[in-house]
C-alpha cells in the first residue's frame, strides 16, 4: 500500500509542524513573534495535512473510479487555496493593529512603519 | 488507513487545546487575536480530515465556508484593535 505511506507521512509532517507553530506561540516572548511562529507554521502543516486528504482520495478513485473522490480532490485544493489566502492576509492585518495599538517588540530601535505615516 | 485520520484529528484538536491556553493567558488583546485565527486555521484542518473519517463529504464545503469567514472576523477584529472602527 503506496498510497497509505505517502499519506501517513504527509499527515505526520503536518502534525509536526502544527505542534511547532502552537509551541512557538506558547513560548515566544511577544505578539510579533508569536505571530511569526503561529501564522506561517500553522499554514504549512494544515496545508500538508490537506495533502495527506488528496493522496487518500486520490487512492481511492484509482480504487472504486467513484466520482465523488473527485469532488474530493478538487473541495479540499480550493480549502487549501482560501486558507493560504486568508491567513496570509489576516496575518498582515494583525500585525497592522498591533503597530497602530502601541506594542513595540522590546529590543526594537527603528520604527520604520512610523516613519512613512502610515 | 482510516485509524491514521482518526489519530491526526485527535491530535489536531490536542494542539488546538494549546492554542486555547494562549487564548486564555494572552497579556494583551492581539495576542488573543493571533490565538484565535490559530485556532481556527485548526479547526478547518480538523473539519477535512473528519469528512474523510466519516465519510460526509459535505464538510470540505463547510470547511471552506468557514475559512472565509473567519477570516472576516479576523479582519473586522484587527480594524477594531487598531482602532479604525
Amino acid at each position: 500500500m503506496l498510497a497509505d505511506s505517502i499519506a501517513f507521512v504527509l499527515l505526520v509532517i503536518g502534525l509536526i509542524f502544527n505542534a511547532l507553530g502552537v509551541i512557538g506561540l506558547l513560548r515566544f516572548p511577544d505578539v510579533y513573534t508569536r505571530l511569526h511562529a503561529s501564522t506561517k507554521a500553522t499554514t504549512f502543516g494544515s496545508i500538508f495535512l490537506c495533502l495527506g486528504v488528496v493522496v487518500y482520495a486520490i487512492a481511492h478513485y484509482f480504487w472504486t473510479s467513484d466520482s465523488q473522490y473527485l469532488m474530493v480532490i478538487v473541495h479540499t485544493i480550493i480549502a487549501v487555496f482560501a486558507l493560504a489566502v486568508t491567513n496570509a492576509a489576516g496575518s498582515h492585518a494583525i500585525a497592522r493593529a498591533a503597530h497602530k495599538s502601541g506594542q513595540m517588540p522590546e529590543p526594537s530601535v527603528v520604527d520604520r512603519l512610523s516613519e512613512a505615516g502610515l | 488507513m482510516i485509524g491514521m485520520f482518526m489519530t491526526a484529528a485527535l491530535a489536531t484538536v490536542v494542539i488546538a487545546f494549546g492554542a486555547l491556553v494562549r487564548l486564555i493567558l494572552g497579556p494583551t488583546n492581539p495576542d488573543r487575536v493571533v490565538a484565535v485565527d490559530t485556532i481556527n486555521t485548526l479547526t478547518v484542518a480538523v473539519l477535512i480530515l473528519l469528512s474523510v473519517l466519516y465519510e460526509q463529504f459535505i464538510f470540505i464545503d463547510v470547511a471552506i465556508v468557514y475559512a472565509l469567514l473567519s477570516f472576516v472576523s479576523t479582519l473586522y477584529i484587527a480594524k477594531h484593535i487598531g482602532g479604525e472602527l
